[in-house]
Formats: structure tokens, C-alpha cells, sequence
């Protein structure tokens, strides 16, 4: 595992912002930290950076005892904290070359980096005149100068725009497949690291409410009829009448549970014997995004 | 070690196009400058006065409010600028997740804002002997060249600088701690004020307040001024005990800072 926590618990005053968290990390996966706003995503990465005291539990990172490992760990991680830390009377460069002068590292690894998140254009103009895309990817640079095995990214493609956010998200495949890198990445939406993420840990009040792989997650979301007719609200009633469950109703569809093929042929046949003409019956699958809602909102 | 370097040169990278380093720079160049042109139209009247006199008056001139105002003032914009620079582009947190220890990254941020008072008033030493002697070259009349001040200057200069130190760890605690100018700054500004009123009123104590310290300072020397009869010999006596008071002060507060910023949540 890249990043373990056991027990991980942190008070503010009186509120716990997280609560016994135990994170599981493994190699090479790119891991989807969700939660809303609030749940305490930023304060489990201060803490995984030790910015933030350990109160209670343990953090190892590579295997070692975060701690007591404090200088070698964090020499190995790349990092973007909320919003992107620059010096805005300093040049995009000149942000890269402080830091790389702190690293011990060469110049040229700071024109590769600009070129690699498409500042090269902008490099000589002030930090403070960047667009806030423009920011956030300085700060992506930042956090990869180093090369580091292990990315931390708090909410990285905030303000970007669509294409922003695809080759922030292609980048990010391309390190992990490629040069076996660790990517852990916050966000408060599933959609946008549903399509790169690898594993999925999901928090909200501070408690991991779910983590695992993606396919764990897909397969925790359960498969529903959806079928188009024209009054659903006298459909839905119907079915109900004749003992089956109705999950969801709206204009122009409803949702029944699925169980199996047959009980979607029953449906059908059921229906259209009683006068009910349906347009469309199909299998669907909750999507990802709902899941994420449903998981965080019944908590 | 390497790693105080490291920061250390990164403190200068980041601020030297800054009001903060230039402000260290440009005012003892203004002052002096200023100084300068006055004595240059007033050359006339300051033809008479021996070497020794004129110099008393030319570097006297800014050092007679080096202790009360302008040192004190100095050290609070220095202490706030290294510190502010962090606050501003929210870059504590990237600070003190370097794998780099606290220790480096806290003290080559402490000894940077050492490094821009002690440039500042060697500045003061330089550009004040450099145009002294330039009203020399260019005004014969003037007997600048009668008198040799530089040692004297560098010496009283070096007695400020150890004087301000207590005063400047305090300043930038204050500005380590507090986001904003105003908190830092005020409270400065109303223990500069009692500083020197203490320390003109001869108060016992005032060399145990280090508000006091750069005005008690420079009454060292005029203490030694008012011995001799018509040609004083001026001497610093470099560690008195309101020196000493000083240095322990910046040592604590050094020690203190580093156990706050170890403990410290980095916002």
C-alpha cells in the first residue's frame, strides 16, 4: 500500500472532522477521494502531508511511519492544496524555478514541465495575470517538478475548463500506466474521476462510508427496469396494485427494481394486457453519480 | 544545514523584486541622497566647521531619528514583508510540506529578516560615508577629508543592528502569526513610542524593554561625546547591557517560534 491509515482521527475544538478513517491505497491506482464540500477531504490530506498534527490513529505512507519518515516520505510526494500556492509577483517560471532551486533541480526540468501543461506561451508573465485555469495548472506543475512516485491532488481540475479537465485526466493515466506512479485525488464530484479512477474511497462528516474499486462500486448500485409508457402515474399504481414495487416515477418514465429477464417480460405482457402501451421497457444501470448521492446522502 | 541554504537563497529569490528587500535598499539611498543635496546648497555656511563636526552633522542627521523612528519602523515593514509574502500567495502549506526540515525552512526565513536590517544599515554606513567624502571632492571647502568617520559609523551601525535584534524576532512572531499588517504593525508602533519615551526619560529599566534599544544605543556614544573639551574622542562601547538584552531576547523568541511553528496547524 501507498498510503495506510489506521484508526485516523482529527478533532477541530469540538467537532471531529474525521472520524476513524482507515484509508487503503494500493500501488499504481489512481485513488478517487469524494465526498461533498465539508466532509473533510482537505483535512485528511493536511494530514497525510503532516501539515495537520496526527491526533489519533497511524499514517504510513510507503510503508513507513509518516512521522517519525516526515523528510524522505514528503521528498517523494508531489502535492496541490486546495488552491494552487503561487507567487504572483513572480512569473509562471519563476514560481517553477523556486521551487526547483529548493528541490535541487535542474532548469530544464522546469521548460519540460511548462511545456508539458501548455505554459510556455506564458512563462514570462506574472503569476498574478494568469487566468485561474492558468493557476491550477502552474500548480499541477508544482506538484510534479519533482517527479515524485506519489501524487496528492486536492480538487486539481477546479476552474478548468472541459478540455482542461481532459488532459489533466489524460495526463494523469499516462503517469500511473506509464511510469507507474500513485495518484490520490480529491474531488467533490464523481463524474469527473469516474472516468480515470482506479479505486474510490467515499467520505462524508468525516467516515468513510465506502472504498474499494471501481467495479465495487458499480456493482454496489442495483439494476432497474425503466419503462416508457404514457401515463406512468396510472402504470405505476397498476404494478403496485399487482404486488410489484415501483423504485422511481416521473413524466415519462418508471423504474422498477430488476431481479430477472422474466420478471421483465411479465411486466411487459402484464401492462400491455391491461391497456397500458408501453414505448420502450429496457435493464438499466443506476449510474455512478446517483450511487455517490445515494451513499452520501443516507449516511 | 544544506537545507537552510536552500531556503535561505529561496528567501532571496522570492523576494528580491519586493518593496520588502528594495525598501532595505532604497532608503538608506534616499536619506543619504537627500542629505546630500542639502548639504551641497548649504555648503557655504558649513565651510568653517572643522572635519570631525561636519561629519557629526551628516551622519547625525539620520541618526538622530535612526533610534527613535526610522530603525523601529524599518524592522516592523521587514519583519511583515518576509512573512507576508507566504500569507499572500497562501504558501505556508507548500513551505512546510518541502522535504525540507521546519528548523531550515523557520530559520532561513528568521535570519533572512536579520540579513535585510544588517544590509540596510550597512547601506547606511556605506552611502554615508561614500557621499561624505563625495561633498568632499566636489566642494573643497567642506574638510570632509579632515576626519576619518568610517570606523566610528561601521561600529555604531553594528551597535544598532545588535540592538534592533530583539525587536525584529518579536516583530516577526507578530507577523508570523497574524495574516494581516495592522495587528503587527500597531502593536509595534505603540511599543516603539514607549520605548522611547522610556528611554529618553532615562528610565532605569528601559535597557530590559527592547523598544528601548535602539535609542539607548546611541546614547552610549553621546555620553562619550561630552567627555573630552574641543575634540571629544568618540568611542562605542559595542556590548552594554541592553545589547546583551537584546541578543536574549531574539535567541528566546527564535527558540519560542520554532516550538509555535512545530506545533502550529499550517492552515
Amino acid at each position: 500500500m501507498v498510503i495506510s491509515t489506521q484508526g485516523l482521527t482529527f478533532t477541530f475544538g469540538h467537532q471531529t472532522v474525521v472520524k476513524s478513517l482507515a484509508l487503503q491505497v494500493p500501488e499504481g491506482s489512481i485513488y478517487g477521494f469524494l465526498g461533498p464540500n465539508g466532509a473533510g477531504k482537505t483535512t485528511t490530506i493536511k494530514l497525510l502531508l503532516n501539515l495537520l498534527q496526527t491526533q489519533e490513529g497511524s499514517i504510513h505512507i510507503f510503508d513507513k511511519e509518516l512521522k517519525s519518515n516526515r523528510i524522505s516520505i514528503l521528498s517523494q510526494i508531489g502535492s496541490l492544496i486546495e488552491q494552487p500556492a503561487i507567487y504572483l509577483h513572480l512569473t509562471g517560471r519563476e514560481n517553477l524555478l523556486n521551487r526547483a532551486l529548493l528541490l535541487e533541480i535542474p532548469a530544464t526540468r522546469v521548460d519540460e514541465m511548462l511545456t508539458l501543461v501548455h505554459l510556455t506561451n506564458a512563462a514570462h508573465k506574472k503569476a498574478g495575470q494568469y487566468s485561474l485555469g492558468m493557476k491550477q495548472r502552474l500548480g499541477i506543475a508544482l506538484a510534479m517538478l519533482s517527479d515524485p512516485k506519489l501524487l496528492i491532488l486536492d480538487e486539481p481540475t477546479n476552474g478548468l475548463d472541459p478540455n482542461g479537465i481532459i488532459e489533466v485526466r489524460e495526463l494523469l493515466i499516462k503517469l500511473v500506466k506509464e511510469h507507474n506512479k500513485t495518484v490520490f485525488i480529491s474531488s467533490h464530484l464523481l463524474a469527473e474521476v469516474e472516468r480515470m479512477a482506479t479505486h474510490v474511497g467515499i467520505i462524508n462528516n468525516g467516515e468513510l462510508l465506502f472504498q474499494g474499486s471501481i467495479d465495487d462500486l458499480a456493482a454496489l448500485s442495483q439494476p432497474l427496469v425503466q419503462i416508457e409508457t404514457e401515463n406512468t402515474v396510472d402504470a405505476a399504481n397498476f404494478l403496485t396494485r399487482n404486488n410489484f414495487t415501483v423504485a422511481e416515477i416521473n413524466e415519462h418514465h418508471l423504474y422498477v427494481p430488476f431481479t430477472t429477464k422474466q420478471q421483465m417480460g411479465e411486466l411487459n405482457t402484464l401492462l400491455n394486457q391491461n391497456g397500458y402501451t408501453i414505448y420502450s421497457i429496457n435493464k438499466q444501470q443506476k449510474d455512478l453519480e446517483k450511487l455517490f448521492l445515494d451513499i452520501t446522502q443516507n449516511a | 544545514m544544506k537545507g537552510f541554504i536552500l531556503s535561505f537563497r529561496s528567501e532571496f529569490y522570492k523576494t528580491r523584486k519586493t518593496m520588502g528587500f528594495w525598501s532595505a535598499v532604497l532608503l538608506p539611498l534616499l536619506l543619504c541622497l537627500l542629505l546630500f543635496v542639502g548639504f551641497f546648497s548649504k555648503s557655504d555656511e558649513l565651510a568653517k566647521a572643522p572635519g570631525m563636526m561636519l561629519w557629526l552633522q551628516f551622519a547625525g542627521a539620520i541618526l538622530a531619528v535612526m533610534g527613535s523612528l526610522l530603525l523601529p519602523m524599518l524592522i516592523v515593514f521587514i519583519a511583515y514583508s518576509v512573512n507576508s509574502i507566504e500569507h499572500k500567495a497562501d504558501t505556508w502549506k507548500t513551505l512546510f510540506s518541502l522535504p525540507i526540515s521546519k528548523l531550515s525552512v523557520f530559520a532561513a526565513k528568521y535570519f533572512y529578516a536579520f540579513f535585510l536590517v544588517f544590509l540596510c544599515l550597512t547601506l547606511f554606513v556605506l552611502f554615508t560615508v561614500g557621499f561624505g567624502n563625495l561633498l568632499g571632492v566636489l566642494k573643497p571647502a567642506l574638510k570632509f577629508s579632515d576626519y576619518n568617520a568610517a570606523g566610528i559609523l561601521a561600529q555604531l551601525y553594528f551597535k544598532l543592528f545588535l540592538s534592533s535584534l530583539g525587536i525584529l524576532s518579536i516583530q516577526f512572531l507578530m507577523s508570523l502569526l497574524f495574516r494581516d499588517f495592522l495587528k503587527p504593525m500597531g502593536i509595534g508602533f505603540v511599543l516603539t513610542i514607549t520605548g522611547v519615551i522610556l528611554a529618553g526619560n532615562n528610565w532605569k529599566y528601559a535597557y530590559a524593554f527592547p523598544y528601548s534599544h535602539p535609542m539607548l544605543a546611541l546614547q552610549a556614544l553621546k555620553q562619550d561625546m561630552h567627555k573630552g573639551d574641543t575634540m571629544p574622542k568618540i568611542t562605542v562601547e559595542m556590548l552594554t547591557k541592553d545589547t546583551w538584552i537584546s541578543l536574549a531576547i531574539a535567541l528566546i523568541v527564535f527558540v519560542g517560534g520554532y516550538l509555535i511553528v512545530l506545533k502550529k496547524s499550517v492552515k
